[in-house]
């Protein structure tokens, strides 16, 4: 079997980028897109569990998320990009060409884009799992619906758990937004929208420390941060937003990554401390994690690739 | 409809379900639903690949809500599977391919 000249790991903005460019410079990229799921984890990334985007250039009345990926992915397709509609499940950049496991399956590649990405964090509270579905949800676009006239909580501070408690007053009665702090987290306009929201309310210093409800959320139980007392919110619903954290457990031992686990790229470049392997999206970017700018890395990631490839003639 | 993923609304749920002589995969969906357009194709291959073995169906929550609502379905996409009139499993999220067939093979041995 010839060696790809390109495997790409991920199908966000960043990954679909890179597979636009690198399939344009004739590099017939093939994309390991992951699999479907209804957590960020599946392909299109994060964008698939979002409704509207408001802030992606050339779409002055907004695109939904999910529309925005399958047109990254078609254009992609259209210059020769091939895609496995699965997850990686090893690899081997010690040596070249690099290995990438489908499970069974072996692809080598002569370079690889690493685009996995950030993966939301869950609670970690052991009722959380069994009640997925049953009121816990890690989709507040696939679920708001179902919460039409109900009470229901959002656990977290920052901007997307602001989007999300903003988007499910849609349909709730209220939304509790609780957050282990007293203050948000979150971008200025972002606050602004949610203190001005009736439907919004907010539990400062707690910390969600158990779901009540055996077939499905009756509740959750807060402690508070500073005092340590517990008390009961009765709500049908919980959406967790508390932040992501990126998806580099394949690269482990192999790729230089921060403390934090996110990939380590040479400051302005895709370039990983591997001759060869290159990194884009919010993978390496703990600090922007927008889809414009997981873009912009992914061009730069295929440019880095396609110069070191040329190169290596 | 052999083969193809059969459209079920609150009018004909219940006969479909009930009169079905092979299991019934109903994928619960609706069209802002990210992972329930990931799913689509998984579920569209799986009708054509299974045919005569399963029948898979879907039903639109936002027309017929109301039969989302008698399964208790809070999150979609959802599937639940019905053998013999009777429900029988309810699987919550999108999951890929090999997954749902794994936990389809108790209804089709072959899959």
């Amino acid at each position: 079997m010839a060696a790809h000249e390109v495997v790409i790991i991920g199908s966000g903005p960043a990954g679909l980028t890179a597979a636009i460019y690198t399939a344009r410079a004739s590099l017939a990229p093939l994309v390991i897109e992951g699999e479907p799921s209804s957590t960020s984890d599946q392909p299109g990334g994060q964008l698939m569990l979002t409704t509207e985007v408001e802030n992606f250039p050339g779409f002055p009345q907004g695109v939904m998320g999910p529309e925005l990926m399958l047109k990254f992915r078609e254009q992609a397709e259209r210059f020769g990009a091939t895609f496995v509609t699965e997850k990686a499940t090893a690899v081997d950049l010690a040596a070249r060409p690099f290995k990438v496991w489908v499970r069974d399956t072996l692809h080598e590649a002569r370079a690889v884009i690493v685009s996995t990405g950030a993966r939301s964090l869950m609670l970690g509270l052991p009722e959380e799992t069994r009640l997925i579905g049953h009121g816990v949800s890690t989709c507040a676009t696939c679920d708001g619906f179902f919460f039409r006239g109900q009470h229901i909580a959002v656990v977290g501070g920052g901007d997307s758990a602001i989007e999300e408690a903003t988007f499910l007053t849609k349909f709730a009665e209220t939304v509790t937004l609780v957050h282990r702090r007293d203050t948000l987290r979150a971008s200025k306009i972002m606050r602004a929208r949610a203190t001005a929201n009736p439907k919004i309310r907010f539990a400062w210093n707690s910390r969600v420390t158990r779901i009540l409800g055996d077939a499905k959320v009756e509740g959750v139980v807060l402690t508070d941060t500073v005092s340590g007392e517990e008390r009961t919110l009765e709500v049908t619903g919980l959406f967790v937003a508390i932040g992501h954290r990126p998806s580099t457990d394949l690269f482990v031992g192999q790729v230089d990554m921060h403390d934090n686990g996110y990939l380590k790229t040479r400051p302005g470049t895709s370039h990983t401390n591997v001759p060869g392997v290159f990194a884009c999206g919010d993978v390496q970017d703990s600090v922007y994690r927008q889809a414009i700018t997981a873009a912009g890395s992914g061009c730069m990631a295929a440019i880095d690739c396609e110069r070191w490839l040329e190169a290596q003639h | 409809m052999a083969g193809g993923v059969l459209t079920l609304t609150s009018a004909n749920f219940d006969e479909t379900v009930k009169s079905a002589t092979t299991p019934v995969v109903v994928d619960f969906w609706a069209e802002w639903c990210g992972p329930c357009k990931a799913i689509a194709p998984v579920l569209a291959e799986i009708a054509t690949e299974q045919a005569g073995k399963v029948t898979v169906a879907k039903l639109n929550v936002d027309d017929h809500g109301e039969v989302a609502q008698r399964y208790g379905i809070m999150s979609i996409p959802t599937l639940l599977v019905f053998h013999g009139g009777e429900l029988r499993k309810k699987l919550v999220g999108a999951k890929p391919k090999a997954a749902l067939l794994a936990e389809l093979a108790e209804f089709v041995p072959s899959a």
